[in-house]
């Protein structure tokens, strides 16, 4: 736009304005406008300035804002690429960071020790949901999440390659390089906006004898240009997952001051691999002393990048703590830049004259060595450094140096998260006091300095040799060619752990974690109250446990527990590394899965017909089901209500195609369904059905359903409609794996048939108008007949079954044609005053009538007899799934779960379903328990409640009181038979 | 996500796959013979091996067969992928 033309790009922070380059991040332009104050810590509202450069930032926390729904909480301000208009925003602060009332805690932190909030906060338990946390959460937040929908949309792609590269510094890029020119496909992502890594605030870098720009320039063509290689930039390996499949999250949109709309703003890649090179790099070490935390204290190398990449001088006078010979190579970059280098402090035990250390000294650059730091100063921005003379194991006041910022190196940190994360081991490199990759069960291998490979000379070759290796490991053989580099560069080597101090305990605010506000006297602590385990303490302390998962935190704090016990950091051994690598968006995981998309939707046939008459629906599974269907301004109970009476007096109708149906057919059909099911199958008749239990291996029951005989060697399952899909599988179990000697055949045809449930004294009236090819009179057509004939000319299926215990009957049509058959027999019941009903109706019928849902009366630990359906057991049989399992003891004791009826002594009382039985009255908790209420409804018919339950011994006290306990009360009920209507089954065989 | 070779489709991402539990365990051929110390045996005791374990698949969402697997728990590398029925390929899983 118009302000990028004219190379300046309008921002505002915490509502001022400021400007900033095309290139700049936040982190950059703000350093530039001398703005170092970005943060308030987590837990005792320090002021926090900008301390990395990159993913590492573990202070910079920056919500940035577009409009109110577009809010995204927690970036880092060195990784947030400025456009023209940005919003930006800091946290955890009131009302403003330079002012934070909050700030009292860091003045109470003797207070606020590590576990202060599991020690404090824990009774009454009531307060802590009410009270406490909401307000540390309040107190404590990082950020806050947007308040509406997220208007945005996620793209999510699969892709595979022969060589992934992962990081495309010095090492990835001549790994990507060598391993497209074998021909390999090739994907390359690096998380930064162009490819380079350290390479982009490198200028003294020549490769092969070209100075680093024009190298960078001709191998990120090379790789763009190459259509066996995909380059994606913004993109960060987040996640890596078993067999080589790694999650990138590429930000499509978030570097744009005008988004299009019409584009996602992030997509996620599923990249599956045939070989990984990690070549994620190295991050560079705080060192730890007290007010290491101040604004102004950052990293050596954050400060060498916003010199030499970002034209950003991080202050006027610098004190330069040198943990590492890398501290020098910054030093005679800022030098350079004009920045007056007040002194380097080197740190380390014994110093030696490494490269970048010799340089310095000839550069002039003023050098102390055995120095240490016993504290800082300056409100807002450091202004001065406390030093102190390390001789013979004793501190002693030296000096305090004026200043307005402090770079420091700890030395560096191979970034081995994504190595971790593929469950590879680790080995401890004592030279470089760190831990770099040893083994991966997965095909993946590390490239340049997150290996421990110092120099960059060795960096580019071990990135080619790797490639190399990885391209010829996919069948594209090449050789890795010889790089050469020169570069001013120090070691990576550097000083872990908290630097030398006087006194028992450790000096206080010698911050080793600063997102999560850890220090080493909460170590310290952690060690004194007994905790062991370096997982113990990082969850105790938690440190290393906040967004930026101990990226700069983590070496420091074992390093410290080691000393501290007296013990090699090995021996403490390492906490686990989590994905994902940099916090990572819901929305990339959601992907088009929201709203509608969110989870596939099944409709029944007449599910157009039920919207349009107002039907209300519920979710069972995916299907949507109508509940009920109500008239004029009638509410569920009194649409139920109506809907019951029809069914019982006049006829109503059903939709029941979501019961799973599966054709089970072969010679050896029956004889595959006697040992599945408990009921014998032999001596159904073909045109027959029968109501069948099935169980599991352990006796209890599984799945019911009716099945019909339709020809010797055939037969139609019906299952409940949530077991379709596991029945289902079950049977292919058994098949495939247990009675491989059968001959059946098994489809799914649950969506190839419509049925539709016509029930009521007058069903067989509707249906007589309909029908041809089939006579449906009671003695041709009795209860449990199956037979095929004709319905409004499409061909039928037709079940004389009720599960209302009205006479009733299932038609089953081919599938597409559910909704023609719906309104034919709307049609033909008018004059019978056909009512359509729902699932709610349909529970109450069938729980007058005492017949169970598999599920809802049984628990899968109910037993056929437990569940009063032992009848349908055939007894003659040798084996049935389920059978030897009914035999153990423990099966058949009489003070089992048996289900019975409940009828409340007020008859208008509804009991909960859910709720707990008891034998008296006006007990108080803890009490036994003999069982639980199922089921539970207002009968219309008999006019009253009715409840099934499931009761210890429930069988034998018929007729006895027992209590259900509520609030305030105990409902008194009587044991009765589940079968409350028609127990004679006159009306089911009208 | 795993990458599961199906000894009849080949290599297909665990989408597609169902598991099923501890291979090779058999159901009784003569369950009223058995005690009730066998049977519990085969109703509730799996293994739970720190590395190789002989488990079951089902390539539901594919060919829908059921085959068994020799995987590494501690890594999740398959070792081998056989038919039902078969011996397994590894010694001592």
């Amino acid at each position: 736009m118009s302000h990028a033309h004219s190379g300046k790009l309008h921002f505002t922070f915490d509502g001022k304005a400021f400007e900033g380059k095309p290139g700049d991040t936040l982190a950059s332009a703000l350093l530039r406008h001398g703005v170092h104050l970005t943060g308030r810590s987590f837990k005792y509202h320090r002021p926090r300035g900008i301390v990395g450069l990159g993913a590492e930032e573990p202070n910079a926390l920056i919500t940035v804002k577009r409009d109110s729904a577009r809010v995204t909480p927690n970036l880092r301000a060195t990784q947030i690429e400025l456009y023209d208009g940005l919003v930006a925003v800091s946290q955890n602060r009131s009302p403003s960071l330079a002012f934070d009332v909050d700030a009292i805690n860091d003045f109470l932190s003797p207070l606020l020790p590590a576990g202060f909030y599991n020690k404090t906060f824990m009774w009454p338990r009531a307060a802590w949901f009410k009270l406490y946390e909401p307000a540390i959460r309040k107190k404590a937040g990082l950020g806050e999440a947007p308040t509406r929908p997220d208007p945005d949309h996620y793209s999510q792609r699969f892709a595979h390659c022969d060589v992934l590269v992962v990081g495309a510094g010095p090492s990835g890029l001549a790994a990507a390089l060598t391993a497209a020119r074998s021909g390999a496909r090739v994907i390359v992502c690096d998380e930064q906006n162009q490819l380079g890594g350290s390479l982009l605030h490198d200028p003294h870098a020549s490769i092969n004898g070209h100075p680093v720009s024009e190298g960078l320039k001709v191998s990120v063509e090379a790789l763009q240009n190459a259509a066996n290689v995909t380059v994606l930039t913004r993109t960060t390996a987040f996640g890596y997952f078993p067999h080589n499949l790694i999650g990138l999250a590429e930000r499509l949109t978030d570097h744009e001051a005008h988004p299009n709309p019409h584009q996602p703003r992030e997509r996620l890649w599923q990249v599956r691999a045939k070989e990984v090179v990690l070549a994620t790099g190295a991050i560079e070490r705080p060192l730890v002393f007290p007010g290491n935390d101040r604004p102004g204290i950052l990293l050596a190398e954050a400060a060498r990048g916003y010199a030499n990449r970002y034209h950003t001088n991080v202050g006027r006078r610098a004190v330069v703590l040198a943990g590492s010979d890398a501290a020098y190579q910054s030093a005679l970059d800022l030098h350079a830049a004009g920045i007056e280098i007040a002194l380097i402090a080197d740190v380390r035990d014994n110093p030696t004259n490494e490269p970048a250390r010799k340089r310095a000294i000839a550069a002039g650059l003023a050098i102390e060595d055995h120095l240490t730091v016993l504290g800082t100063s300056g409100r807002l921005r450091v202004s001065s450094i406390q030093l102190g003379k390390v001789s013979d194991g004793r501190v002693r006041a030296h000096r305090r140096v004026r200043c307005d910022v402090v770079v420091m190196s700890g030395g560096f940190t191979p970034s081995v998260h994504l190595h971790s994360q593929s469950r590879g081991t680790l080995s401890f490199d004592s030279k470089l006091g760190a831990f770099i990759p040893k083994d991966s069960p997965e095909r993946c291998r590390s490239a340049g300095s997150c290996a421990g490979v110092e120099g960059l000379k060795a960096q580019l070759n071990h990135g080619a040799q790797q490639g190399a290796l990885a391209a010829t490991a996919c069948g594209f053989p090449i050789d890795a060619p010889a790089m050469e580099a020169d570069t001013f560069e120090g070691s990576m080597v550097g000083f872990p752990g908290i630097l030398p101090a006087n006194g028992d305990l450790p000096p206080k605010k010698a911050f080793v974690d600063f997102q999560n506000d850890v220090t080493t006297r909460d170590l310290a602590l952690a060690r004194r109250e007994g905790f062991e385990s370096v997982e113990h303490i990082k969850r105790y302390t938690t440190t290393g446990m906040a967004t930026d998962q101990g990226k700069t935190s983590n070496l420091n704090a074992l390093a410290y527990i080691a000393k501290d016990r007296q013990m090699s950091i090995p021996e403490v051994g390492l906490t686990t590394f989590r994905m994902p690598y940099t916090p990572t968006t819901f929305g990339i995981f959601a992907g088009h899965a929201r709203g509608d998309l969110f989870d596939p939707v099944r409709k029944t046939p007449s599910h157009d017909w039920a919207v349009n008459v107002g039907g209300v629906f519920e979710d069972v599974g995916m299907w949507k089901r109508t509940r009920f269907f109500p008239q004029g301004s009638e509410d569920m109970h009194q649409a139920v209500h109506r809907e019951c009476l029809a069914v019982r007096r006049e006829v109503g109708m059903f939709d029941a195609s979501t019961l799973g149906k599966i054709e089970v057919v072969g010679p050896d059909a029956a004889e595959f369904l006697n040992r599945f099911y408990i009921n014998n199958w032999s001596n159904l008749g073909v045109g027959k059905c029968r109501y069948g239990i099935l169980c599991r291996d352990d006796g209890f029951v599984y799945d019911d359903g009716v099945i019909a005989r339709l020809a010797t060697d055939r037969f139609h399952v019906t299952t409940t409609t949530g077991g379709a899909a596991r029945v289902f599988a079950m049977m292919e179990d058994y098949l495939q794996t247990e009675w491989t000697d059968l001959k059946v055949w098994i489809t799914s045809t649950t969506e190839q048939w419509s049925v539709v449930a016509v029930q009521g004294p007058k069903a067989r009236h509707v249906l007589e108008k309909l029908v041809t090819g089939i006579d449906i009179s009671p003695s041709a057509f009795p209860h449990m007949s199956v037979g095929s004939g004709h319905i409004a000319g499409m061909p039928m299926m037709l079940f004389r079954v009720s599960f209302s215990g009205e006479l009733g009957f299932e038609v089953n049509v081919p599938g597409r044609m559910g909704s023609a058959l719906w309104e034919a027999i709307w049609e033909a019941g008018q004059e019978f005053g056909i009512t359509p009903y729902g699932t709610e109706a349909m529970h109450v019928l069938r729980a007058e009538k005492g017949y169970i849902i598999v599920g809802q009366d049984t628990d899968g630990t109910m037993t056929p007899d437990d569940a009063g359906v032992a009848w349908a057991i055939g007894k003659q049989k040798k084996d049935f799934i389920g059978k030897r399992g009914l035999m153990r003891p423990l099966m058949s004791k009489p003070d089992r779960k048996q289900l019975v009826g409940l009828l409340t002594q007020d008859a208008q009382s509804v009991l909960e379903e859910g709720a707990q039985v008891t034998l008296e009255a006006g007990l108080t908790a803890p009490y036994p328990m003999v069982g639980h209420v199922t089921s539970s409804y207002f009968s219309p018919i008999l006019n009253r409640s009715i409840a099934l339950a499931v009761i210890k011994g429930g069988r034998a006290k018929m007729g006895e009181t027992v209590f259900i306990p509520m609030p305030g009360r105990d409902i008194a009920a009587t044991v009765v038979d589940p079968v409350f209507y028609d127990r004679q089954g006159v009306k089911i065989n009208g | 996500m795993l990458l599961i070779p199906c000894p009849y489709c080949g290599e297909r991402p665990e989408l597609e796959f169902a598991h099923g539990g501890q291979a090779h365990v058999a159901r009784p051929s003569n369950p009223d013979t058995t005690s009730d110390h066998e049977w519990a045996n085969f109703l509730y005791f799996r293994k739970n091996p720190k590395g190789l374990f002989a488990e079951r698949w089902r390539h539901a969402r594919g060919c829908g067969r059921f085959f068994n697997a020799i995987r590494d728990t501690r890594t999740d590398q398959f070792v081998a992928t056989y038919k039902a029925g078969e011996k397994p390929p590894v010694e001592g899983v």
